[in-house]
């Protein structure tokens, strides 16, 4: 087990990586905004038809997931493992429940005919095409990031399980941690732009 | 030091806030509204970056703090050049 461990450094090799998907997600938004500013009436149409009250409660689930999770590496900073540990299952189960969620929400969609190419959603206005085209694509892609990160919780978990991380080597549920967060902070912006459209 | 106690009232706030943004949806104020909206998620964010991911904690990472703001904005420059395009095409 050689080999110097460096922690800052790592850590600022996943701020680098988050950089990154602040501007891919960031770029995404800006499609979003140009297409809203040429089809707001559509916009504001289609949005009325997501469920709300689904959107906010995957706001507020992600949010209690970032709260386990950072409530897990303080408890292991504090060598709490029994407390880190069942923190770090809450915040797994938060994530799955996410999923669940957003399934369910695609589901109803999908039943209603609106998924995408289907001829009853092509035949409606072009703005609307447009937003569930960004709808779509846009929680789908934040969905697969909220995958890979329930992936890297139960990895993490594991690696805590087995004491490769303790408080003296936390690296990995750190950065972990941190990919979790912004996961969070990307659905903090969707959910207004998506649900929200006044 | 990290407390327990902080991170629950940041996420108590997130939480207000959260329900805060549902309530202001259904006012009819116009472009306001969404500006208002998108503020309170931009602070939101930063409660999140600061407090659960550490930045106001940890010392040494000023230059890292000063690559998130350029990153930020970076952001901001390329959604305010598409909107002068777009909006003025």
């Amino acid at each position: 087990m050689g080999g110097e461990r460096d922690e800052k450094g790592s850590k600022i090799g996943m701020w680098l990586f988050l950089l990154s998907e602040i501007l891919f997600f960031g770029a995404l938004f800006v499609l979003y905004g140009t297409y809203r500013y040429k089809h707001p009436l559509d916009f504001h149409l289609a949005s009325a038809d997501l469920n709300r009250i689904l959107g906010a409660l995957h706001t507020l689930i992600l949010i209690t997931s970032s709260l386990t999770m950072a409530i897990s590496i303080t408890a292991l900073r504090k060598r709490d493992r029994m407390i880190s540990l069942l923190a770090l299952a809450a915040t797994l189960l938060l994530g799955l429940l996410f999923l669940v969620n957003k399934g369910l929400e695609w589901s109803v969609k999908f039943g209603h005919e609106l998924y995408p190419n289907a001829p009853r959603l092509l035949s409606r206005p072009k703005g609307e095409v447009l937003f569930y085209g960004l709808y779509y694509s846009i929680t789908g892609l934040h969905a697969l990031h909220v995958l890979v990160g329930v992936v890297l919780i139960s990895i993490v978990a594991f690696l805590v399980v087995k004491k490769r991380i303790d408080e003296k080597k936390m690296a990995p549920l750190e950065n972990v941690g941190l990919y979790w967060h912004l996961v969070d902070i990307i659905w903090i912006f969707i959910f207004p732009l998506f649900y929200l459209i006044p | 030091m990290l407390k327990y106690g902080t991170f629950v009232k940041v996420w108590l706030a997130l939480v207000l806030l959260t329900g805060l943004t549902l309530s202001l949806a259904g006012r009819p104020w116009g472009p306001l509204n969404m500006l208002t909206v998108l503020a309170i998620a931009t602070f939101k964010s930063g409660l999140v970056a600061s407090y659960f991911m550490h930045l106001s904690y940890e010392k040494g990472l000023g230059w890292l703090k000063g690559m998130i703001l350029g990153v930020i904005l970076l952001l901001a420059i390329l959604i305010g050049l598409t909107f002068f395009d777009i909006a003025y095409r």
